[in-house]
């Protein structure tokens, strides 16, 4: 066993040193469109002065891009709120005009069907074709104004956590005119969180104040907050303040903020190392069964990945218009297709081969090939686009600091779920009961009356389809593509071998610690180095210890 | 003797034929083609072995090169580094060609180039690389850096008054001398240091989490803080994925990328990229004639749903420029090519004229385009005119001093101005 980890060893050096490609991996598109430059017609003063929404919207379909945001800044003006959906939708890239009536409709696509909505009379027109209709561009400083405009036409929302934001929008750009409107609100406002939002807005203008006074009250209330403005106005006042009292307030104000931000960042760190934990664990538990508990070196394990990947993409081509609950269905196809495959290999290939480790390895790689130029040649060696559901995008927000990105919550929870499951198989069914049987023992299970061929083709497809599982997961954080598997083989035996062969605990305990301490050395180092670090760590940890972290004991670990 | 004669005859024609057919063969350009069309860089250099297919068919529909036909002659180098020079000697020695188009990646360049000036072949390099190079035999039509990475910071601090620079890339070549150059640039335009974060990332890297968080913090202080990006590949989709999870949108903080073209973006979906910058001298959004007709032309080559890129322009520009600098020397032999390619004009695909010059490196306009959610490019900032491709950086103190001209008197790829003599003479 020892000299199998030396080459598997050998194995992951070599393949971490080889040159890998530099440049861009492309793909197909499918789009053609190319944009082209509106006629240029300038506002002209006269246009301008006889403003109504109706011509803005119709000027705002003639302008050249980079003159487009006097007509947003009339638009605002004019329209007041009934202009917020027309800035939402060109918010969001959703803003078309028809190109024979300068009409602007917001419009939404599913499957290239497009279905418009007039702007202003929200009144549906029913579904156009795509080359009736003309896109309303934007850029980045559109993109600024338009969040920023919305945040103001927000503040008097009825509902309060959108009031929330928009003040929050509203701190990055303080103008006398924001200052005076949230002024205005304030005495109306019921709300404790939008309350205090709008007084750091205000401590923050205060503390421009010529008046030393007021700064050092504007100081006190920004202390409390953990918001970056106010931690960037303190650094200023620290720095620079021309008040003595003033600077003192400021930089205690700054330390305790600091303080509290380090710990913050710490909590953070520990997510992203759990939340790489999981990746890990993922892609690894379904070898601890393989490798850790049949003994059959699996090099084809990240090639069950791929096809769980790969199952998602295709669950998504199925089913386009219900995105959201592609996932759920993927995840038991996944589990269905690489497990399928797996069995086949068992069947067709490994059993064949018990007992001579070296003639496995070689004819899995050969079989992690063989599927590798499968997909190529089925789906295109170009990366597939796997959608992300919304529940599954965006993060959770804990203050101003912390946030965790929900991708990684759930995946972290989907990681303990299916392990957990696992534990469950292997300790409380039959099928768990034999397994454990036959590895222990094969002579004596078959004695036993266990049918240990089929025992052994139904733990590789239970190994190989919680690997599909994790390509499912895998396909929401990073490229669906033919060398997705060969990216975790090689973490996947690091976990394994580091927890220790057939021990699942093991397999849990090492795939958070690798997490954990990759996340932690990575600041430091740089990622490059980290994942070395911890290469070189594993290697020399096995020189000592060539049983992992938790050893099988007894009989059994013969 | 019926039997004999039909034999002696079809003897006679075959004999016939064969002649004929080597005569053809005698009578043909050859135009070697150097890409990748398997392993890791096979889904981008196949494009490019495309493009040359295409434009050799469509300069012998026009009638050939010097009354000749042109015959496209394919390797397959498998993204194999030292295959790259094996491949090389085996088109000029054992096929002959006449020329060659070909690599992608720097260290398939490094690999040919002296199998190229041993045998004096001519080769053209169609991708944006680090600079820092000139070879006799090599014609380089993508982008020094001066003609991407230096522009689009220019755009970047004037524009959008980007005050903070986090200069992110994949750990190799190309993005750790680009990043030396513009550290190198940044700072003498008076960014402090602690105004400047660098980052390198292992190949395929996906794992973001703490690099996005990072990027993060840095921007929070206040400061306009802009990413730089020459991360390559596989690695931006979970990059960009993980900008958006964290919330950062393109105003917080813009990443301007110099490996993200019209075929990356098409493998994604690119709703939490639109307002992210890339800098080309290309994009297939630009509105012209000659753009037109290039995309109609490839598109009826391939597939309808095919796009068109940067490098691609580069290899139009450079088989134009080759077979205009054949007519004009009136022979195919490297050196009076050579000579005949400088001052070669052509026209961009996006208006304008490119023009070689001395160095080898070509004069073209920069664009500035933001990612559009249909995964094309809007322009939104262009040079005035074009910008001369610069073999060594100005920015570094190694290659301050160095030029290259390869027109007599000189006639050399690293001279020195300030010793004035050449180093590669030495």
């Amino acid at each position: 066993m020892r000299r199998l980890l030396a080459i598997l060893c050998c194995y992951v050096v070599a393949s971490m040193v080889s040159v890998q490609a530099n440049e861009p991996v492309a793909a197909i598109n499918d789009n053609n469109v190319t944009p082209t430059v509106p006629a240029s017609t300038e506002i002209t003063q006269t246009e301008a002065d006889t403003v109504s929404v109706e011509g803005l919207l119709v000027t705002l379909t003639k302008v050249k891009l980079s003159k487009a945001l006097p007509v947003l800044k009339q638009l605002e003006k004019v329209g007041g709120a009934q202009i917020l959906p027309m800035f939402e939708s060109m918010l969001a890239g959703d803003l078309y005009f028809v190109k024979s009536s300068k009409e602007v409709v917001a419009v939404t696509k599913v499957n290239g069907e497009i279905t418009a909505q007039a702007i202003l009379t929200q009144q549906s027109l029913g579904q156009l074709d795509s080359s009736l209709v003309k896109k309303i561009r934007v850029n980045n400083k559109l993109r600024g104004y338009l969040r920023q405009a919305i945040a103001r036409l927000q503040i008097s929302n009825s509902d309060p956590a959108i009031r929330l934001d928009a003040v929050k929008a509203l701190l990055k750009n303080l103008s006398d005119e924001t200052v005076a409107t949230l002024t205005s609100v304030r005495p109306n406002e019921g709300d404790e969180d939008v309350l205090s939002m709008i007084d750091l807005a205000l401590a923050l203008n205060q503390s421009n104040s010529a008046i030393a006074h007021e700064r050092l009250a504007a100081v006190k209330v920004l202390a409390d907050s953990l918001e970056n403005e106010a931690r960037n106005k303190l650094t200023k006042l620290a720095d620079n303040d021309s008040d003595a009292k003033v600077k003192a307030a400021a930089s205690k104000a700054l330390k305790s903020i600091n303080q509290r931000i380090e710990f913050y960042g710490f909590i953070d760190q520990l997510f992203f190392g759990l939340s790489l934990g999981s990746v890990l664990l993922l892609a690894a538990i379904g070898l601890a069964i393989t490798f850790g508990v049949m003994g059959v070196i699996n090099m084809a394990h990240g090639e069950m990945i791929m096809l769980g990947a790969y199952t998602t993409y295709v669950v998504q081509l199925m089913m386009p218009n219900a995105i959201e609950y592609s996932l759920w269905v993927a995840i038991p196809m996944a589990f269905l297709v690489s497990g399928l495959v797996g069995v086949l290999i068992e069947r067709g290939v490994i059993r064949h081969l018990h007992g001579r480790p070296l003639e496995t390895l070689l004819a899995t790689f050969g079989i992690s090939l063989i599927l590798q130029q499968l997909v190529r040649t089925v789906f295109s060696p170009l990366n597939r686009q796997v959608a992300s559901p919304e529940w599954i995008s965006g993060s959770l927000e804990i203050n101003p600091i912390l946030s965790l990105t929900l991708n990684r919550l759930y995946i972290l929870a989907f990681a303990l779920l299916v392990f957990g499951l696992l534990l469950i198989v292997l300790r409380k069914t039959s099928l768990g009961l034999n397994v454990r049987a036959v590895s222990q023992n094969r002579d004596m299970a078959k004695a036993m009356g266990i049918k240990t061929d089929w025992v052994d083709a139904m733990t590789f497809g239970l190994g190989s389809g919680i690997a599909g599982i994790a390509g499912v997961a895998l396909s929401q954080l990073t490229n669906v593509g033919p060398n997705l598997g060969q990216a975790y083989i090689i973490d996947s035996f690091m976990v394994v071998v580091f927890g220790g062969v057939g021990n699942l605990w093991g397999t849990l305990v090492a795939a958070f610690s690798l997490g954990i301490a990759n996340k932690f050395l990575e600041p430091v180092t740089g990622a490059v180095l980290a994942s070395i670090i911890v290469l070189v760590f594993i290697i020399l940890f096995i020189q000592k210890r060539p049983k992992g972290l938790f050893p099988q004991k007894g009989r059994a670990a013969e | 003797m019926k039997l004999k004669s039909i034999a002696a005859g079809v003897a006679l024609s075959l004999g016939a034929s064969v002649i004929s057919i080597s005569a053809m063969a005698a009578e043909t350009i050859k135009v070697g083609v150097l890409h990748s069309l398997s392993g890791t860089m096979a889904i981008s250099e196949t494009t490019l072995k495309d493009t040359v297919l295409m434009m050799v068919e469509e300069q012998n529909k026009k009638g050939g090169l010097l009354g000749k036909q042109l015959e496209a002659v394919v390797v397959d180098p498998a993204s194999n580094w030292p295959l790259f020079a094996e491949k090389t000697r085996e088109l000029l020695t054992k096929e002959e060609v006449d020329v060659i188009f070909g690599c992608w990646t720097s260290v398939s360049r490094k690999s040919a180039l002296p199998v190229l000036e041993e045998l004096n072949g001519l080769m053209f390099y169609p991708v944006q690389y680090e600079g820092e190079e000139s070879s006799k035999n090599v014609f380089y039509t993508g982008a020094a850096p001066n003609q991407q990475a230096i522009p689009a910071v220019d755009y970047l601090a004037n524009d959008l008054e980007v005050e903070r620079w986090v200069l992110a890339g994949t750990d190799y070549v190309y993005p750790r001398t680009t990043n030396k150059i513009l550290e190198a640039y940044l700072k003498s335009k008076g960014v402090a240091a602690e105004d400047i974060m660098i980052n390198y990332t292992p190949f395929g890297h996906s794992d973001w989490q703490s690099i996005v968080s990072d990027i993060k913090k840095f921007g929070s202080e206040g400061k306009k803080t802009a990413v730089v990006s020459t991360i390559n590949g596989d690695a931006n989709v979970p990059f960009y994925k993980e900008l958006g999870n964290q919330g950062i949108s393109s105003e917080d903080i813009p990443v301007v990328a110099f490996s993200v073209g019209e075929e990356e973006l098409s493998g994604l979906d690119t709703k939490p990229l639109v307002g992210h910058l890339a800098a080309w001298n290309y994009f297939q959004s630009v509105e012209n004639d000659a753009n037109s007709a290039f995309i109609k032309q490839w598109k009826a080559h391939t597939s309808e749903e095919r796009v068109t890129n940067d490098p691609m322009e580069a290899t139009y520009i450079g088989f134009n420029m080759w077979a205009n600098a054949v007519t004009k020397a009136g022979t195919t032999e490297v050196d009076a090519v050579e000579q005949a390619m400088i001052g070669q004009k052509t026209p961009n695909l996006t208006g304008g004229v490119a023009v070689m010059n001395k160095n080898h490196h070509l004069s073209k306009p920069v664009l500035i385009g933001e990612i559009q959610d249909n995964g094309q490019f809007e322009v939104v900032w262009e040079t005035d005119g074009v910008v001369a491709g610069d073999a060594w950086s100005d920015f570094l103190p190694g290659s301050k001093s160095l030029v290259s001209d390869w027109t007599s008197p000189t006639k050399c790829g690293n001279y020195n101005t300030e010793t004035k003599e050449c180093i590669a003479a030495k």
